[in-house]
């Protein structure tokens, strides 16, 4: 039973490194039918990955250790936070050891290294996209906290998984605080990933950009990781959404045999296919706001992750007994 | 009361969504945005009278429902573009309006609209009475967009929104008001919005621009 559990988290966190890339191609996919330009393939992401790993690497004269690390360690805890995300099933041994507050210290700690390792070189663009990336990080943590809160409120516990097993034990509960949740919580997946009302994704030209600003440095190996890592980070995003707001097909602690599994990948597919076409949609519909803007945005997804907390201490269902 | 529990959540949901839609109101800073917003509010008064009608079996709650829909969903969203457009005011927006400190104030107004009605809900006794709070605070943040904005049509588009909120009140707490009423209140509201948009001519005429600051100062002539 043990060894059974830990195939199922190998078998999670393979899933996730796998598919990661996938998802990145599928909304670059949908913006361009969207945007009406030819799409790229599918596959786009992980050729252009092969390309980079198969390149060698370009090291600034000045680069310390710091530097050739932090793409190790931001696909470290990538991997580890895909481990935490109970995308598949909710017997994990690696969801059981740290809770969603420690996820998101888990994401803090991988943008600390990008931020240092980008000033580490010592230009211009790097310091300014380590800044704008901080300001944003430090807005954007406190709005995905009391998104956090509003489900721990509603279940009455810090673990992502025994949200789900909660979620599973009432499903017929549809509690108003809900919308706001959701609502806030694709705001700050938006700002964290660097899509585009805050960051756009595609540019590598502008004086706005923050995520590449960051990594204009990189190359080869290191910046194949960085992207990958960018992707799990979206991937994970947007499996922390499922796991709170729409965690039907998770195989649930105790009946995760194989046809429970088999439906768990269906659903998450289906779900990521759908979430994909979403943001897409979202991203294609808005218009990238100015840096000074970003503070109000992100201060909005803020008051209404609270005005969910407020509307699910006046009028909530409450689940925990 | 209201005979099954999922009619109670979902109009809990519903009551969460006006909400919302009230703080997206507070957010925005294009007026035909507010216009659209306004609408999306409209429906979902619809949906929620609907909704009331059907669980309480209420025949009379349908034709106020029918009646918001051709005012607040159709004529009224449809009267206030055309106001636009002959104003030449689509592309309107406002900038000297601070968003977050508006919303700060927004949450307080939130937290103190759920206080007040607390002693009232515990009065009422229909499962949906926790709704209150939140139609007074839909009355309370419309008047807080009313006191912010500078433009006139936002400042109608907040007065319409108020009323709204009014009529989620009577709907959801105490099953809507007698039909003479009702329709009293509908014609009220067009007859207003009419008189309004004359004023916007008028106001335009004088000060080539809708902005409100221009009434305050007193001139002598």
């Amino acid at each position: 039973m043990r060894v059974l559990t830990f195939a199922r988290q190998f078998g999670e966190v393979v899933l996730a490194i796998a598919i990661a890339p996938l998802f990145a191609g599928w909304i670059a996919q949908c913006r361009a039918w969207l945007q009406n330009r030819s799409a790229p393939p599918l596959t786009q992401t992980y050729r252009m990955l092969r390309k980079l790993f198969h390149k060698d690497a370009a090291l600034a004269v000045d680069a310390s250790p710091l530097f050739r690390t932090a793409p190790y360690v931001l696909f470290g805890t990538m991997v580890l936070a895909a481990a935490i995300i109970p995308s598949l099933a909710t017997d994990l041994p690696f969801a059981r050891a740290a809770d969603a507050i420690a996820l998101i210290g888990l994401f803090a700690t991988a943008r600390v290294f990008m931020s240092l390792a980008a000033m580490d070189i010592g230009t211009s663009f790097g310091t300014l996209g380590a800044r704008r990336e901080m300001m944003i990080g430090f807005l954007a943590e406190p709005a995905l906290l009391m998104v956090l809160f509003n489900a721990f409120l509603l279940y009455g516990s810090t673990a992502l998984p025994s949200l789900v097993d909660g979620y599973a034990s009432h499903p017929s509960v549809i509690d108003p605080s809900v919308i706001f949740a959701a609502v806030a919580f694709v705001m700050v997946l938006l700002a964290e990933n660097a899509r585009v009302p805050i960051d756009n994704p595609a540019t590598h030209l502008e004086l706005t950009m923050i995520h590449e600003a960051m990594l204009l440095e990189y190359s080869a190996r290191h910046l194949a990781l960085i992207e990958w890592a960018s992707s799990l980070k979206l991937f994970n995003y947007a499996c922390i959404g499922f796991a709170l707001f729409l965690p039907w097909g998770i195989a649930i602690h105790g009946a995760d045999g194989a046809s429970a599994l088999l439906i768990a990948v269906t659903a998450l597919i289906v779900k990521l296919a759908l979430a994909g076409a979403a943001l897409a949609l979202i991203e294609s519909v808005s218009a990238k706001l100015r840096i000074f803007r970003a503070p109000e945005f992100l201060a909005m997804a803020f008051l209404l992750a609270v005005l969910g907390l407020l509307v699910h201490l006046l009028l909530g269902v409450s689940t925990h007994a | 009361m209201l005979k099954s529990h999922l009619a109670a959540q979902l109009l809990n949901l519903l009551a969460a969504g006006l909400l919302l839609i009230s703080f997206a109101m507070l957010s925005r800073r294009r007026t035909q945005r507010l216009i659209t917003l306004f609408a999306w509010q409209g429906s979902i008064l619809f949906l929620s009278t609907c909704l009331v009608a059907y669980d309480a079996s209420l025949t009379e709650l349908y034709y106020s429902a029918a009646l918001t829909l051709i005012m607040k969903v159709i004529t009224l969203p449809w009267i206030l573009h055309r106001l636009m457009r002959r104003l030449g005011a689509q592309w309107d927006s406002e900038p000297l309006v601070n968003i977050p400190a508006t919303m700060l104030v927004g949450l307080v107004l939130v937290i103190f609209a759920f206080g007040l009605a607390e002693p009232i809900s515990m009065l009422a006794t229909t499962i949906t009475r926790h709704t209150i709070g939140i139609a007074l605070a839909v009355i309370l943040l419309s008047f807080l967009m009313m006191i912010t904005r500078r433009k006139a049509v936002t400042v109608v588009i907040g007065f319409l929104a108020m009323e709204n909120g009014l009529f989620f009140a009577a709907t959801s707490a105490t099953y809507g008001m007698p039909m003479v009423i009702e329709l009293g209140i509908a014609l009220d509201l067009l007859v207003a919005v009419f008189i309004l948009g004359i004023f916007f001519f008028q106001i335009h005429e004088q000060f080539d621009s809708l902005d409100l600051h221009h009434l305050e100062t007193l001139r002598e002539d």
